[in-house]
C-alpha cells in the first residue's frame, strides 16, 4: 500500500519534470519576436514585387545604378529596378575582360598601383542635378578618377594628390561640378615624406581638405587648392546646394586627436564635428594670393585666413553628412546614437555673424550646437547616411538596427521603418542626393548577407536590397547580390545618359590608327619596332609579325569595325599580352621581345563564325 | 513549551519509511543532469542575428551556440559597451557548484540509508540554502557584468541588469533568459525533498510510536 503510494508520488513527479521540460523548450525562443508575428509575404505581395522588378526580355531598366566597388577598385553598373549587373567599369585595377591595365595608356594611368579603394561615386552635376556627363570616384590612395559616361571608360586618374592621406571623403562634386572635393581620413605630417613621432600627432599631424578643379568642357581634373585642418579623421562630405551653395560640409571623427586603439581612444568625447567650409571664400582667398605652398600646392591656413572654416558639433563619431534637396538643412548623425541631427543652414549663418561660438580648434571657431540645430530626429540606432525623396521625405540608414527609417524634413516625424538584411551601410535613392530627387526606388547597400543566397563559401557577396518608396509605406522588392564591396552608389535616370556604341572613325585621332589592311605591317628604327595591326572579321592583319630578339615592340591595334558589339581581342601567348579593342578604337601596347621563338596571337573576344581562325604568329628571331 | 520541544525531538528522531527513502534516492539521481545539461540559457536576437546567439551556463562551464562561437560573438559585441569578457575562468561558481551538488547527492544517499527524519530535515534545509545562494550568486554575477562597464568604452550605456528570468530589450537585442534542464532537475530535487518531508510527516502523524524515544 505504502509502496504503491510512493510509486505514485515518484510517477507524479516525473510527470511534473516532463511538463517543465516541455515548458522550457517553450521558454528559450527559437526566433525573435518580430519573426513570430511577421507573416511571410503573401502571394499577391510577391507578385506585385515581381511585376515591379521584372524587366521583360528586350526591355530596358528605368535607371542606372553606379556602385562603388570598394577595394576591388572598380565601378559596377546595375539596372534598376531589375538589379541586373550590366557592366563593370575598371578604374583602379587591371581588368583582363576589357584589356584594361594591359595597353600602354591604361597602364600609364594605373601607374605603379594595381588596386584602389573606391567608396564614393559622384556623378557630375549642373545646378545641383545630375547631368549624365562624368562619374568621379575616389581612391583611398589619394587619387580621383573620371569615368566618361559617353563610353563608360576611365579617362583620367589624378593623383596621388599632395598632402592628402587616406582619401576616403571624396569625390564629392559641387553643384555645377566646379570642383571634386577630397579630404584626409588619416592625418599625417605634411608634405608627404615628413616624419614626426606619433606622440606629436595632436600638433604635428595635419588634416587636409583639397579641391580639385574640373575643366567644364572636358572634365579634366587638376590641382586646385587645399585647406589645413586639425588632425581629425575626415570621413564623408557633401556640397551645399541652392540655399547653401558655396559651402562644403565634412564629418570628422577623432576630434580627440587620439592615436593607437582608436575604437576606444577616439570615442571619448560626446561630440565630434561637421566642418563647414565656405569654399567660395576659400577660392577667393587663393585668388588673392593667400595660402602657402606645401607639397607643390597652395594651402590655406584657417588660423591665418579666418572666416572660411567653422566647426559644427555633432553626435560623436559621425559618419554621413547630407544636405537636403533645397539646401536648407544639413543632416549629420553620430553613428553610435539613436538620433540624427538636422542643422539649419540659416541658423549656421546667423551663428557665424553673431560669433555664437563655444570654443575653437587650432583657430577654427566651434559653433554653438543649440544655436544651429533644428531637430534631433529619433530615427533609431546607428544612423549613418541620409538620402532624400520628393515631398521633404528623408531616408536614413541604421547600421545597428539594420533598418532604414523614413522621416520628414520640417515636421521631423518618423513615418516608417523597413528592416535590412543585414547591417546596412550606405543607401541610395533615385537621384536622392540631388536638388530634385525622384523617389520611386531606394537601394540599401548592406554589409552582411548571412546566407540569403546559395552558399558560395566563406567569401560572401554583399547584399543590396531594392526598396519601393513610391508610397510612404516602404516595401522590399528584391534581394540582389553585388560584387565586393559597394559603399556608396548613385542612381541616375537612364534617359540622362547617351552612350555611344561604336567609336566613330572620324573621331579617332590616334597617330598610329590605320583603316586599311594595306597599311598594316612592321616599321623599324634601330631596335625599336612599330607594328600597325588591323582587326576586322575574321583576320588579324598582318598574320605574321617578325621581330628580332631584344627589340622593343609597340603594337598598335585598330578595330576598324563600325558595327555595334563587334569587339576584337589580341592575346599574345607567353608574353602576358591581352588587349581588347572596341569598334573604331586604337590601342597600343609595348613589350620587349626578350624570348626568341614562335608565339601565336589570336582574337580573344568572340566575334564571328570564323573567330577561331582569327590568329597569327609572332616570330622572334634569335640574334 | 517543553512539550513542544519534546514533540519536536520525537519527530526528528523518528524513522523514515521506504517511500521517502526512495524519494531521497531519486533526489540523488536527479542531480545527474547538473553535470550534463545547462543550468541557464540566454538567447539573444538582433536583426543581424536572425538565428540568435545562445549562451549556455553549465554548472562547470560557459558554452555557447554554434559550437561555442556565440560566446566569442557576444564578447565581441559586449566590448563596445565596455563589458568584461565572459569566460569560464571568470565564474568561480563553476568550481564550487559541481562539488557542492555532488556532496549534496552523497548526503541524500546517506539520509536514504540512515532513514532518519533529522537527516531528511537537514538535507532539505541545506538544499534550500544552496538553491537560494546559487540563484543569488547567478543574479549578482549578471548584475556585476551589467554594472562594471568600462568608462572609456566606445558606446556609453547606462548600467543595466540583464534579465535573470524572462525577456528584456537591450539596444537592438531581444534578450531571453530562462533556466536550463539542469535547473529544472535541481528544482525537481527540491520538490522531491519536500514530497519526502510531506510523506514522512504524514506517516509520522499516523504512527508516532514508530519514533524511537
Amino acid at each position: 500500500m505504502r509502496q504503491q503510494r510512493g510509486a505514485w508520488i515518484v510517477g507524479g513527479y516525473l510527470a511534473v519534470v516532463m511538463a517543465l521540460g516541455a515548458l522550457q523548450s517553450g521558454c528559450a525562443p527559437s526566433a525573435p519576436k518580430g519573426a513570430k508575428g511577421a507573416k511571410p509575404a503573401s502571394a499577391s505581395d510577391q507578385s506585385v514585387a515581381a511585376m515591379k522588378t521584372y524587366i521583360a526580355p528586350g526591355d530596358l531598366d528605368e535607371y542606372y545604378l553606379f556602385a562603388s566597388g570598394g577595394h576591388s577598385g572598380q565601378v559596377y553598373v546595375y539596372g534598376v529596378p531589375s538589379m541586373r549587373h550590366l557592366s563593370t567599369i575598371p578604374v583602379y585595377t587591371p581588368y583582363p575582360a576589357t584589356g584594361y591595365g594591359f595597353d600602354d595608356d591604361s597602364k600609364a594611368m594605373l601607374g605603379n598601383f594595381t588596386w584602389g579603394d573606391v567608396h564614393h561615386p559622384s556623378l557630375s552635376e549642373t545646378q545641383g542635378d545630375y547631368d549624365g556627363r562624368w562619374l568621379f570616384v575616389n581612391d583611398m590612395n589619394g587619387r580621383v578618377a573620371r569615368v566618361d559616361l559617353r563610353d563608360f571608360k576611365t579617362k583620367q586618374i589624378f593623383g596621388p594628390v599632395p598632402n592628402i592621406s587616406g582619401n576616403h571623403a571624396s569625390a564629392f562634386v559641387t553643384p555645377n561640378t566646379e570642383y571634386s572635393m577630397m579630404a584626409s581620413r588619416f592625418s599625417i605630417p605634411i608634405p608627404k615624406g615628413t616624419v614626426a613621432p606619433i606622440d606629436k600627432y595632436a600638433t604635428d599631424y595635419k588634416g587636409v581638405v583639397a579641391a580639385l578643379k574640373v575643366e567644364p568642357k572636358s572634365g579634366e581634373l587638376s590641382l586646385g587648392w587645399e585647406i589645413l585642418m586639425p588632425p581629425f579623421d575626415y570621413d564623408l562630405g557633401d556640397a551645399g546646394k541652392k540655399a547653401s551653395d558655396g559651402w562644403m560640409f565634412w564629418t570628422c571623427y577623432n576630434s580627440e586627436r587620439a592615436t593607437g586603439k582608436l575604437e576606444v581612444t577616439s570615442t571619448q568625447r560626446d561630440r565630434d564635428y561637421i566642418a563647414a567650409i565656405d569654399w567660395k571664400a576659400a577660392e577667393k582667398a587663393i585668388g588673392e594670393g593667400k595660402g602657402d605652398v606645401i607639397g607643390g600646392v597652395k594651402v590655406l591656413d584657417p588660423k591665418k585666413v579666418p572666416g572660411i572654416v567653422y566647426l559644427m558639433p555633432c553626435g560623436k563619431s559621425p559618419h554621413g553628412v547630407d544636405v537636403s534637396p533645397d539646401g536648407k538643412w544639413i543632416v549629420g548623425s553620430g553613428k553610435l546614437q539613436g538620433v540624427t541631427t538636422v542643422f539649419n543652414f540659416e541658423k549656421i549663418q546667423t551663428a557665424i555673424r553673431n560669433k555664437d561660438f563655444t570654443g575653437e580648434e587650432d583657430g577654427i571657431p566651434v559653433l554653438k550646437y543649440e544655436s544651429i540645430k533644428d531637430a534631433e530626429v529619433p530615427v533609431g540606432l546607428g544612423p549613418l547616411h541620409t538620402q532624400f525623396g520628393p515631398n521633404n521625405l528623408a531616408y536614413t540608414s541604421l547600421f545597428v538596427d539594420s533598418a532604414i527609417a523614413e522621416w520628414r524634413l520640417g515636421t521631423w516625424e518618423v513615418i516608417d521603418k523597413v528592416p535590412m538584411s543585414y547591417s546596412i551601410g550606405h543607401l541610395t535613392a533615385a537621384e536622392g542626393d540631388t536638388v530634385d530627387p525622384d523617389g520611386k526606388y531606394l537601394v540599401g547597400l548592406n554589409k552582411l548577407s548571412h546566407g540569403r543566397h546559395l552558399s558560395v563559401g566563406p567569401s560572401q557577396p554583399e547584399s543590396s536590397q531594392l526598396v519601393d518608396i513610391s508610397d510612404e509605406k516602404m516595401k522590399i522588392l528584391y534581394d540582389a547580390f553585388t560584387e565586393p564591396e559597394p559603399h556608396y552608389a548613385q542612381i541616375i535616370k537612364a534617359d540622362k545618359l547617351h552612350p555611344i556604341e561604336v567609336y566613330p572613325k572620324e573621331e579617332n585621332k590616334h597617330p598610329l590608327a590605320i583603316w586599311d589592311v594595306k597599311d598594316a605591317g612592321v616599321t623599324r628604327q634601330g631596335n625599336k619596332v612599330i607594328v600597325k595591326v588591323v582587326e576586322v572579321r575574321s583576320t588579324i592583319t598582318p598574320t605574321e609579325i617578325e621581330v628580332n630578339e631584344g627589340d622593343t615592340v609597340t603594337v598598335a591595334l585598330t578595330n576598324i569595325e563600325q558595327t555595334t558589339d563587334e569587339l576584337h581581342g589580341f592575346g599574345l601567348l607567353d608574353y602576358n599580352v591581352n588587349i581588347v579593342v572596341d569598334p573604331g578604337e586604337t590601342k597600343t601596347f609595348t613589350f620587349k621581345a626578350d624570348k626568341k621563338g614562335i608565339y601565336p596571337y589570336y582574337c580573344t573576344n568572340f566575334c564571328s563564325a570564323l573567330h577561331q581562325e582569327m590568329q597569327g604568329y609572332l616570330i622572334v628571331k634569335g640574334r | 513549551m517543553r512539550t513542544l520541544i519534546e514533540k519536536l525531538n520525537r519527530y526528528l528522531h523518528s524513522d523514515v519509511d521506504l517511500g521517502p527513502r526512495a524519494l531521497l534516492l531519486l533526489a540523488a539521481l536527479l542531480v545527474v543532469p547538473v553535470y550534463l545539461f545547462p543550468l541557464w540559457q540566454l538567447t539573444m536576437f538582433a536583426p543581424q542575428y536572425p538565428q540568435g546567439l545562445r549562451l549556455k551556463i553549465y554548472s562547470y562551464k560557459l558554452d555557447g551556440g554554434n559550437n561555442g562561437q556565440d560566446v566569442k560573438e557576444v564578447n565581441v559585441l559586449n566590448h563596445y559597451i565596455g563589458m568584461q569578457e565572459l569566460t569560464t575562468e571568470a565564474f568561480t561558481e563553476f568550481k564550487w557548484i559541481p562539488f557542492v551538488v555532488g556532496g549534496m547527492a552523497l548526503l541524500f544517499l546517506r539520509s536514504a540509508v540512515h532513514g532518519q527524519m533529522h537527516a531528511l530535515v537537514d538535507v532539505t534545509v541545506m538544499y534550500f540554502y544552496f538553491a537560494l545562494f546559487s540563484l543569488w550568486s547567478f543574479a549578482y554575477k549578471l548584475y556585476s557584468y551589467g554594472h562594471n562597464l568600462d568608462e572609456k568604452a566606445a558606446v556609453q550605456v547606462a548600467p543595466f541588469m540583464p534579465p535573470v528570468f524572462g525577456y528584456r530589450k537591450i539596444a537592438n537585442f531581444e534578450v531571453y533568459s530562462y533556466p536550463g534542464l539542469a535547473s529544472y532537475a535541481l528544482g525537481g530535487v527540491l520538490l522531491v525533498l519536500m514530497a519526502a518531508l510531506f510523506v514522512s510527516w504524514r506517516q509520522y502523524l499516523r504512527n508516532p510510536r514508530a519514533a524511537r524515544s
